[in-house]
């Protein structure tokens, strides 16, 4: 008898669903588990690589760096001071000079 | 909760001096980046891989590995008004992003200033709240940063940092009117799962204003185009802000918090702002000025049939094809000129799929004689704004949305 009345209801329920929203099941979502793909490029060696290799991959690729245009020394120092002070990256303040010549050099030779 | 991505790629100094000291790992690319394509972007560098490498995604442009930025291919836009899920460009602040989401554990929180705090389940959003849907365009606020001059820092995109989905979802208003927000509520703060890799740096968040959150429009999608999202844009709930720059569609959305004071976090406060001046535009140099967080979008066109350096035959018709959106209101006009913007004629608008979607448009055009052309196309939109004739210009490369044009060549 209750479980008559249940289906009753859950009828009644299905009924009172607007005839719109009936010709679609309910949205279902699926659990997702998934890989991202490597990024084990480095930066290319030079003067200061293994400072910019060792203080900044942590965080992101090499790939945006190595595409970004031509900047002066102030525009990249001003970078590098951000991912510090805005961003808290750990960068050993012996390495903030060659990190920012490596970044120079690497876009006036292009 | 889902499960905490594992970092992604642990890095530690000692590896990293392993993997420098094989050398031949400097310089290779990635054995997944298929082929190169060339942007043109202003003093270059152009060139970028392209790949297929990332989950639940096709082709897309490679700006970044980690966190991912890809960029939507261009000619995608000329297939339609709604852009393919898996060609949806992504863009993520921080590299510690779950990989592993299990739908029957993921909650989502409404807390701070209400009378009821929610923790939900996917279930009790899908089932009990009023579904909606909406036709929106999702923009990054430095779409296009690529074009500036002079060149700016930052993900230089081209005009592919953008697309339009049909979103389905629940309303931001409807979750806040069951947890009641208090009154003196000023903003509603919202975070993804997302974290930085350095423990103290400022977790991805950003605020609107309450009533902004309350105004029916803002939702909570679960779906776009009508598939749950592809992780790497927001599954399973994203933040929809029609009109208003992606940076407020926070991905994988799970705390809300009603703030009874206005956001002081950095993502809200100090960067994403913009120039307070016309066109968020100041002269390169200039300092002093002030800034505000960036907000409502503003409209854009492009040809999508015909890429530039095309030839096509002089004295024929020729087909001009392409999307245009109003940015936070309808499109209303897109026209096109063919003498460098002396004479504008009016291009014919495709359906209308939503005020806040893009829209297609097509025009009939012939070229008298041979030579070289600039085609020029220009939105207005139903608030009366148009697309400027000379480019912005600002440090961050925000809020592009000159008008663009197309060169081709009359044979």
């Amino acid at each position: 008898m209750r479980g008559n009345l249940r289906t009753v209801v859950v009828l009644l329920g299905v009924a009172s669903v607007p005839a719109v929203a009936c010709a679609a099941p309910p949205f279902e979502l699926k659990s997702l588990k998934l890989d991202l793909p490597d990024a084990d490029q480095m930066f290319p060696a030079g003067p200061g690589s293994d400072a910019i290799n060792n203080n900044c991959l942590a965080c992101h690729s090499a790939d945006m760096v190595l595409i970004q245009p031509p900047l002066s020394k102030q525009a990249w120092t001003m970078e590098v001071n951000k991912m510090i002070n805005s961003y808290r990256a750990p960068v050993a303040p012996e390495d903030v000079g060659p990190i920012v010549e490596y970044l120079t050099a690497l876009k006036s030779v292009k | 909760m889902p499960k905490k991505a594992a970092l992604h790629h642990p890095i530690t100094r000692r590896q990293l001096l392993a993997a420098a000291s094989v050398g031949g790992l400097a310089l290779s690319r990635p054995a997944w980046a298929e082929r190169m394509i060339d942007l043109p972007l202003p003093g270059g560098p152009g060139a970028r891989q392209v790949t297929t490498a990332f989950p639940q995604k096709g082709t897309m442009i490679l700006q970044r590995t980690r966190p991912p930025l890809l960029e939507t291919p261009f000619e995608v836009f000329d297939k339609g008004v709604f852009t393919p899920n898996d060609q949806f460009y992504v863009r993520w602040h921080w590299a510690l992003i779950p990989t592993e989401i299990d739908i029957d554990k993921f909650t989502l929180t409404v807390r701070g200033h209400v009378n009821q705090p929610l923790s939900l389940s996917l279930n009790d959003i899908l089932r009990g709240l009023p579904s909606v849907q909406l036709s929106a365009v999702n923009q990054c606020s430095g779409n296009s940063r690529g074009f500036f001059w002079p060149r700016v820092p930052g993900g230089q995109w081209a005009n592919g940092a953008m697309g339009n989905a049909l979103w389905t979802g629940v309303r931001l208003k409807d979750l806040l009117d069951r947890a009641g927000v208090k009154s003196g509520a000023v903003q509603v703060r919202f975070k993804g799962l997302d974290e930085p890799v350095v423990a103290d740096a400022p977790h991805f968040m950003k605020s609107l204003d309450i009533d902004h959150a309350r105004d029916g429009e803002v939702m909570i999608a679960y779906a776009m185009n009508g598939e749950q999202l592809p992780l790497v844009n927001g599954f399973p709930l994203r933040l929809v802000v029609p009109g208003w720059y992606a940076t407020y569609w926070v991905k994988m959305l799970n705390d809300i918090e009603v703030l009874d004071q206005p956001d002081t976090n950095y993502w809200t406060k100090v960067a994403y702002t913009i120039p307070d001046t016309p066109h968020a535009s100041i002269k390169p140099g200039e300092t002093g000025v002030k800034m505000v967080p960036i907000n409502k979008m503003v409209p854009r066109s492009f040809v999508t049939n015909i890429a530039s350096g095309t030839k096509v035959e002089a004295a024929a018709s020729t087909t001009l094809r392409g999307i245009a959106f109003g940015g936070d209101c309808g499109v209303a006009s897109v026209d096109f000129s063919i003498d460098g913007g002396q004479r504008w004629h009016q291009g014919q608008l495709g359906k209308d799929e939503g005020k806040y979607g893009f829209r297609q448009w097509q025009a009939q055009l012939t070229l008298p004689a041979p030579g070289a052309y600039n085609l020029l196309t220009r939105c207005s939109n139903s608030n009366g704004v148009a697309q400027p004739d000379a480019p912005n210009w600002n440090p961050a490369g925000f809020m592009r949305n000159a008008i663009e044009s197309v060169n081709v060549i009359a044979v």
